[in-house]
């Protein structure tokens, strides 16, 4: 019966070659329109390290002067895990956590050592030990440098796969020296690549929230010896001294923390409450209140993901609904002309049922072609969105769960849309049909 | 011509299904089409925002050190450079900076007219420059006076420093000293001692463009600065008329031959007006282009809709206007039926449409950091989609009116 119906399907189509392609056309602009913009924000509010983000967790303190007014609550939205060195470097040797990290972003200035290669600028890190291994990043060649060496301020460096392959081909570089803001340091690991998105160790750091990895990553203490600035320096009190930034009033560093799981949460923030407390009471900090996000709610309060990207995501299943809209009523109009073909079929035994069958055949017939040209319409769009300059652009691709994802949409829409012309197909009286026929 | 609307309700009470359709189809484009409207156009106005800038002669060198040197050689440096640059025949002056306005990002600072001030009056956009800031950037001058060259101080690597005088924009005097007399008065930004206002310049836009900056939109102040930044300094540079390409030519070579340890980004090292005001605006561009693009197919997706529902109608209905014509009823009495049929049913869809445009407005008030809609793009919006309506049902209708009388007699 079913081939039957296609084939029915097939000839109506034929039948009405400009009806079926404008609701092919509607209907798939709506599903290009809706995946495009969909698979956008799936990769704006994505997980950045979906093994391991469930026991990150960023440590929040309050570290305004007592006049302030700001709620913590705003502070925190507005700066994230920014905080202090001073109150950075006490939770860090506490140790509260099986494993954390403090860190700052900086530019670094590279010198490359062969002749005749100029200085270069590069994204770069300054971080504590655990960074690496808190945040899943893997090793081509070598390692990390351990907590010792932060203490020690060695000149150790780990460098990412791109740099490795833009200074020594690639080859095994773990034991060379690079220049670094005019210092020595050695290189003790190469990276794999690595570009968790979105970079939410980045955006409170003043790094940017989307795109490539950073290429140079230092031990924060050598760094920050070697007075290289940190890109983000939030300072709340006058009598600055941006060149001694460990006592100034500034938050400009971050802390990360691992932990096991909810009770161990509960722990450490319990930890971290009796911590600000003691420094309150010390006169140092003003404000008790702390919070403890994991990795996913870090990234809900700072509002990530750009306004822009949400709302054309609403519009752009605004757009479908009125497509499905379109497809129902031109799928009615073509149907209703068929009364009297549906009359004859009736009065030849056909039931109700089988009508009905045939026109839902028909519109999941419209919906597939629907999809596939919304799948067109889909990487015609994000195409369009790699040429675009933002940041997250180069990174919009199609996976294969939202091509699965359209062709739902697509057969959902069309079988909606088709629900009310084959009922009214199938309540089609036969006789008065053939009467005036 | 009398209108029928009594037999064109009672022919649509047989269609409800159709009807409904079409309404909604017109109800759910005009939500979308009034709010893509406002976005396009709000977008749009942020791009033709003026920066204060003579943007067709100015251009701006970033310019990083290669070598660490301490302050007083990197100043040095900065000085012999601004006076190679200003020395070049198509250049008319350059300035030190640390910012620039339309640059992106930027420096903001509290700004309070007491120093113990706990709430800040508001926030200041902040430049440094020397004595040329103001002539290389094109600024017009309101009031008061330009630095003197004895007042520009040197600003090492993270030092921060705070200039005893101020130039501020006209946005900025008015904010702080509403009365007008901004002139002679002083203020704190951020600093412990205060900053006298001795000029007014007009315009002169901030740094950001981002929405979370608009609340001080235009307040901006200079302080007579000379960066002398161990990694680098911009130096904004104003060509003489007609002669920018020729100074972005001779500039960074200018520069090399004072000295070679320096590094010009070949992406963004040395940009003119054009891209830097390209390069801020492109996500609220991008923005506009693709509502302005979601508009037209809707429209013509919603226009193709009706063309075809109206066609069907059309067909059905071919022997019921044969016994209309021979009636007597003239071809226009057909075409102007079919016409104030789709009149009807826009106009009822336009008013469901307009409820939901408010509707959908509110709700991006309350989710995005949008304003409310003005009631222009609603008329806008509902003229629009009644004329596309009227011009989707034309061709049918004029189909329709051509059907001849004896259609009448056929297969009764």
């Amino acid at each position: 019966m079913f081939g039957y119906y296609l084939d029915l399907a097939l000839r109506s189509f034929r039948h009405n070659r400009v009806l079926t392609t404008l609701m092919v056309l509607a209907l798939g602009l709506g599903i290009g329109a809706s995946i495009t913009t969909l698979a956008v924000l799936k990769l704006l509010s994505g997980d950045p390290l979906p093994q391991s983000s469930a026991r990150l967790f960023a440590p929040e303190i309050d570290p305004l002067g007592k006049d302030s007014t700001t709620p913590p609550e705003r502070l925190w939205r507005d700066w994230g895990n920014l905080m202090t060195w001073t109150d950075a470097m006490n939770l860090l040797h506490a140790r509260a956590a099986q494993r954390q990290a403090v860190m700052a972003l900086t530019q670094t200035k590279l010198t490359p050592q062969a002749a005749g290669q100029h200085p270069f600028y590069s994204d770069g890190v300054m971080a504590t030990a655990d960074f690496f291994g808190m945040f899943d990043a893997a090793f081509q060649y070598g390692g990390g440098w351990s907590a010792q060496d932060d203490e020690n301020r060695a000149h150790v460096a780990v460098i990412a796969g791109f740099l490795n392959d833009k200074l020594f081909g690639g080859k095994d570089s773990v034991g060379q020296i690079v220049r670094i803001n005019d210092h020595d340091y050695r290189i003790v690991g190469v990276l794999k690549a690595w570009a968790p998105q979105p970079r939410f160790y980045a955006t409170s750091l003043g790094g940017r929230g989307y795109g490539n990895g950073d290429a140079v990553f230092l031990p924060l203490q050598s760094a920050f010896a070697d007075k290289m600035n940190p890109q983000n320096v939030n300072c709340f009190d006058t009598g600055i001294d941006a060149n001694h930034l460990d006592t100034a009033p500034c938050a400009w560093v971050s802390l990360w923390v691992e932990l096991k799981d909810a009770a161990d949460a509960g722990a450490y923030k319990t930890f971290l409450s009796n911590y600000v407390a003691q420094q309150v009471s010390l006169g140092r900090l003003h404000h008790p209140e702390v919070n403890l996000p994991n990795l996913m709610g870090y990234l809900a309060q700072q509002q990530i993901v750009p306004d822009d990207a949400r709302l054309q995501t609403n519009l752009a299943f605004g757009f479908l609904l009125i497509c499905v809209v379109n497809t129902v009523g031109l799928l009615l109009a073509k149907c209703l002309r068929r009364s009297r073909e549906i009359g004859v079929r009736r009065a030849l035994g056909a039931t109700r049922r089988s009508i009905f069958a045939q026109f839902m055949v028909e519109s999941a017939m419209v919906g597939i072609a629907g999809g596939v040209l919304g799948l067109v319409f889909a990487e015609l769009g994000l195409f369009a969105i790699r040429q675009q300059p933002a940041e997250y652009a180069s990174l919009a691709h199609l996976d294969p769960a939202m091509f699965a994802v359209t062709f739902v949409i697509a057969l959902v829409a069309s079988l909606i849309a088709g629900l009310l012309p084959a009922w009214r197909a199938c309540v089609v009286a036969p006789a008065p049909q053939l009467k005036s026929a | 011509m009398n209108l029928q609307i009594r037999p064109i309700l009672a022919a649509l009470r047989r269609h409800k299904a159709g009807t409904v359709l079409i309404a909604l189809q017109i109800a759910l484009t005009l939500a979308i089409v009034c709010n893509a409207l406002f976005i396009i156009h709000a977008r749009l106005a942020n791009l033709s925002e003026a920066s204060g800038v003579d943007e067709a002669n100015v251009f701006v060198i970033q310019n990083q050190w290669a070598a660490e040197r301490p302050t007083s050689e990197v100043d040095a440096q900065v000085r012999a450079d601004l006076l190679a640059l200003r020395q070049l025949p198509g250049v008319r002056d350059a300035t030190p900076a640390t910012g620039y306005p339309l640059k992106g990002g930027g420096w903001d600072n509290f700004v309070t007219l007491t120093p113990d001030q706990v709430q800040p009056t508001t926030d200041a956009a902040v430049y440094t420059g020397d004595e040329h800031f103001i002539d290389t950037l094109g600024l017009k001058l309101v009031a008061g006076r330009n630095f003197r060259p004895d007042e520009v101080m040197v600003m090492g690597t993270g030092q921060a420093i705070t200039p005893p005088t101020v130039i501020v924009s006209k946005a900025l005097a008015d904010k702080l000293f509403p009365a007008g007399d901004a002139l002679g008065k002083s203020f704190y930004a951020m600093g412990a001692t205060p900053s006298t206002i001795i000029g007014i310049v007009d315009t002169l836009h901030r740094q950001g463009v981002d929405p979370w900056s608009n609340s001080h939109a235009g307040q901006s102040l200079i302080w007579p600065a000379r960066s002398a930044d161990a990694r680098g300094v911009y130096y904004i540079v104003r060509a003489k008329p007609g002669q920018l390409a020729a100074a972005m030519r001779e500039a960074p070579k200018a520069l090399l031959a004072q000295s070679r340890l320096r590094i010009f980004d070949p992406k963004d090292g040395i940009q003119d007006y054009a891209t830097i005001r390209h390069k801020v605006y492109d996500g609220d561009r991008g923005m506009a282009i693709l509502m302005a693009i979601i508009c037209v197919v809707l429209l013509a997706i919603t226009g193709a809709g009706i063309v075809g529902l109206t066609s069907f109608w059309v067909s059905q209905r071919r022997r019921q206007i044969g016994v209309r014509r021979a009636l007597g009823a003239r071809k226009r009495d057909i075409l102007a039926y079919f016409l104030t049929e789709n009149f009807l049913i826009s106009g009822c869809g336009a008013v469901v449409g307009v409820v939901l445009a408010y509707a959908f407005n509110l709700w991006t008030v309350s989710h995005f950091e949008l304003d409310r809609m003005s009631a222009i793009y609603v008329v806008i919006g509902v003229i629009v989609l009644l004329l596309l309506g009227q011009a989707a049902t034309f061709a049918p209708a004029r189909r329709a009116s051509r059907v001849p009388p004896v259609e009448a007699t056929r297969s009764v």
